[in-house]
């Protein structure tokens, strides 16, 4: 690692720790009592969770403007399919993989038809939003009560965090490991920071456009089925603009629109920050005006210093 | 023009270089790729400003800071690629910065007028005011592109290889209209790679070389030889090694290949080299042997392979055994964001780690390994690639033809805008590639494919020498006998002398 690389990740940690420590000068000790992280960890988990699929796609210098949708249908399919008797993890399944196929035509889409990503996804969010509505006869969809329910549910007593933070975890570990070390994590580094090199040098564009998609997409999925956990209902109006907030924690986070940048670590800790100041100013006590407008101010600063960081280039 | 010199950081482009042309005159502007005519261009037409010199029009200094400017001065450039906005009609193009207002807003009666005036003086009434200009054809908007010059009233045209994308009735044409502007007392400077062209339209000549001016007189007094001449100069030193070499069995097969109506066999422990001037077709030629383009008829072998074996694309061709150098290190050669590891070891990450996997510690050794052995400059294999000279960027870029260990070596002008001492260094290394080996060592001859503008590297290189000329490979012959001025005869003319 090059003195470059270390100062461009702490500049988020050191956000990350800036932004933790102005909150918790403001609310008190208690902003960092575990009971308040916890809320924080489970507050941040949809976000993160897509944002982790984000990082993939941003890396390949593309965007998926359709994950919003994409959560509102997974939502939808796993309540439809629990109230079809499915057993819980085959509904869970289900809308998986509903949220992957998504993600496998946006793939197809970009690369046979040679469209930028921002067209094409945001082309598929309208659609996939009315899929979810036409499935869900517009009507928010019931569900029986399985635990599916409990993913984000606090654990009373001493097994610690709940099982889908655990799955942030792992999976962010997952993501992380498959860019760092494999063939299909360089190529798409690759891809992103140059695509006429990577065709030079053999690698197939469309194919990792669409697996990069498709992964992406599971990973909404994910997010998906925690969203249904929090509402306990299949909604095909939820997550109506979470896109930009998942967009918004990968470019904090070092990503760059421009592609061939972007990590794991980064990611979660752009979540994370965003989080923060979300729960910090209603702890607060401060209107939702002014949490909006310090999450708009705190990416257009990542933003300008990215900006920075790729002209010294 | 006097005394114009021009440099871009270290490199000289211009050096103290004089032009002149009088009114009813059509010079002509000749020199070998990089000799500097664009960069001479580009100041007169004020796209650039020149380091030192002094330029005057009708005896007033002219010192145009942008081509606007130029334009109001009466200087106008009609360049290479037309510089018309496709979707706007001809008479917008036409007026394009000059449009006739009428309370505030354009009018459009005044325009037409206008434009159907200045195409008429062309004598070119044919061509509809009211179509966009991406509808014409090629020869039809470089008409719309000059009459845009008159109709601000400018008097010196410089054009710019106006004829490389023209067919034979087309260049009539524009000859004949350049001879009535010419008549009318407009000054033209015309740059062309075809001495032909010169010959048959020009009044005077200046040849450039090297960023100095190397020659000029009277077109009539001329002949093509002494012309050439003066554009190839003196011979160059010794920069090239020569390694006992022996070919050995056929690794390329080309059969009449298109693009380029390509037919060689390269063996092993050969140089091959295609010369020909830039939008001769060279590039297009390798992109299609490499599987970027392509290969529209014809047939091809690579070592084992033939035909559909061969596989689609780049991909197919790495498996063969074949490796591209791209001729544009910055949008195609590398990714300049990524680390010196990645760019070096990206088409073969396989021994890095069990299948699908690559442990970044092994890949940072083996590139480790080639950064001392190519001499590369970097702080550490993770640095971005971009923060490294122009020289060590071409040699990562060749390193991974090496990495990837194969036969077939394809280089697109594998020494442009690099240093000198890495230049020599690349030579020893494409030498060292090819020389012969013993029969018990495990290295084998490898066989290289070279495209270069730079005539003196074509002929320290290579065996055997090939000239593209207008989409076209001529036959390869041996190099030895060979000289600048032949090749350079057979580029512009086709001749073999």
């Amino acid at each position: 690692m090059t003195a470059r690389t270390l100062v461009d990740r702490a500049g988020v940690f050191f956000g990350l720790v800036l932004v933790a420590t102005i909150f918790g000068v403001l609310v008190g000790s208690q902003f960092y009592a575990p009971a308040n992280l916890e809320l924080m960890a489970r507050q941040t988990a949809i976000v993160c969770m897509a944002a982790l699929g984000m990082t993939i796609v941003i890396a390949t210098g593309g965007i998926d403007l359709s994950v919003g949708s994409m959560i509102a249908l997974t939502t939808v399919v796993i309540a439809l399919m629990l109230r079809a008797g499915l057993a819980p993890l085959g509904a869970a399944a289900a809308g998986v993989a509903a949220a992957a196929l998504c993600g496998c035509i946006n793939g197809i889409l970009i690369t046979r038809l040679k469209v930028v990503p921002f067209i094409v996804t945001l082309g598929t969010m309208l659609i996939v939003r009315g899929v979810a509505k036409g499935l869900a006869e517009e009507r928010r969809i019931e569900a029986p009560i399985s635990w599916l329910n409990d993913l984000l549910r606090s654990q009373r007593g001493a097994v610690g965090l709940p099982p889908g933070i655990w799955a942030v975890i792992v999976l962010a570990l997952v993501v992380a490991g498959i860019l760092r070390y494999t063939r299909f994590g360089r190529h798409v580094f690759a891809t992103g920071s140059n695509e006429r090199m990577a065709r030079l040098c053999g690698v197939s564009i469309a194919r990792t456009k669409i697996i990069v998609y498709t992964m992406s997409a599971a990973l909404v999925g994910m997010a998906g089925l925690l969203q249904f956990s929090k509402l306990s209902v299949g909604d095909p109006t939820v997550a109506v603009g979470l896109e930009l907030d998942i967009i918004a924690a990968v470019i904090i986070g070092g990503g760059s629109l421009t592609g061939g940048r972007g990590t794991v670590a980064g990611t979660v800790i752009g979540a994370a920050i965003m989080t923060i100041i979300q729960i910090g100013c209603s702890q607060k006590g401060l209107a939702n005006w002014v949490q909006q407008i310090v999450t708009g101010g705190i990416i257009v600063a990542a933003v300008a210093l990215d900006r920075v960081r790729s002209t010294r280039t | 023009m006097r005394g114009v010199r021009k440099a871009f950081g270290a490199t000289i482009a211009l050096d103290g270089v004089d032009l002149s042309v009088a009114a009813g005159e059509i010079c002509g502007l000749v020199g070998q790729n990089g000799a500097g005519k664009s960069t001479l261009m580009a100041i007169l037409s004020g796209a650039l400003t020149p380091d030192a010199g002094s330029m005057s029009i009708d005896g007033q200094l002219y010192a145009p800071r942008s081509p606007i400017e130029a334009r109001r001065a009466g200087v106008a450039m009609i360049y290479q690629e037309l510089s018309l906005a496709p979707h706007l009609s001809v008479m917008e193009n036409i007026l394009l910065g000059a449009e006739p207002m009428r309370y505030g807003l354009v009018d459009r009666k005044r325009m037409r007028e206008a434009a159907v005036t200045a195409l008429a003086q062309l004598g070119h009434d044919d061509i509809p005011p009211d179509v966009p200009v991406g509808s014409l054809s090629v020869a039809a908007q470089q008409l719309v592109e000059i009459a845009r010059a008159l109709a601000v009233g400018c008097r010196v045209l410089v054009l710019d290889e106006p004829t490389s994308s023209l067919g034979a009735d087309d260049v009539r044409h524009l000859f004949a209209l350049l001879g009535r502007l010419k008549e009318r007392g407009h000054a033209i400077v015309y740059i062309s790679h075809f001495i032909e062209e010169i010959k048959s339209i020009t009044d005077r000549f200046v040849v450039l070389r090297d960023g100095r001016n190397a020659g000029a007189g009277a077109t009539a007094d001329a002949t093509h030889d002494s012309i050439v001449r003066a554009m190839v100069g003196s011979a160059p030193g010794d920069l090239f090694p020569r390694s006992p070499r022996r070919p050995g069995e056929a690794i390329v097969e080309l059969g009449t290949v298109e693009p380029g109506f390509a037919s060689f066999t390269l063996h092993r422990g050969e140089i091959l080299g295609i010369a020909g001037l830039v939008g001769s077709g060279r590039t297009r030629l390798l992109r299609a042997i490499f599987g970027l383009a392509a290969v529209r008829s014809g047939t091809l072998r690579i070592g084992a392979y033939s035909g559909g074996a061969i596989g689609a694309g780049p991909r197919g061709r790495w498996r063969a055994g074949m490796g591209l150098l791209s001729e544009d290190r910055k949008s195609e050669g590398l990714a300049l964001g990524l680390s010196v590891a990645d760019n070096l070891t990206m088409t073969r990450l396989q021994p890095f780690g069990p299948p699908a996997l690559v442990l970044p510690a092994r890949q940072i050794k083996t590139s480790s390994a080639w950064i001392s052995r190519m001499q590369i400059k970097c702080a550490a294999p993770s640095q971005p690639a971009g923060e490294l000279s122009g020289g060590n960027q071409q040699k990562i870029a060749l390193a991974r033809l090496l990495h990837h260990d194969v036969d077939v070596l394809v280089l697109d002008e594998p020494t442009r805008g690099i240093d000198v001492g890495s230049k020599a260094q690349i030579y020893r290394l494409i030498d060292e590639l090819v020389a012969d080996a013993p029969i018990e060592s495990a290295r084998r001859p490898k066989a290289v494919l070279i495209v270069s503008s730079y005539l003196p590297e074509l002929l320290g290189l290579c065996d055997r020498i090939a000239v593209m000329r207008r989409g076209r490979l001529g036959p390869p012959l041996p190099v030895a006998g060979l000289t600048e001025h032949d090749l350079m005869m057979q580029a512009t003319t086709g001749a073999t002398s």
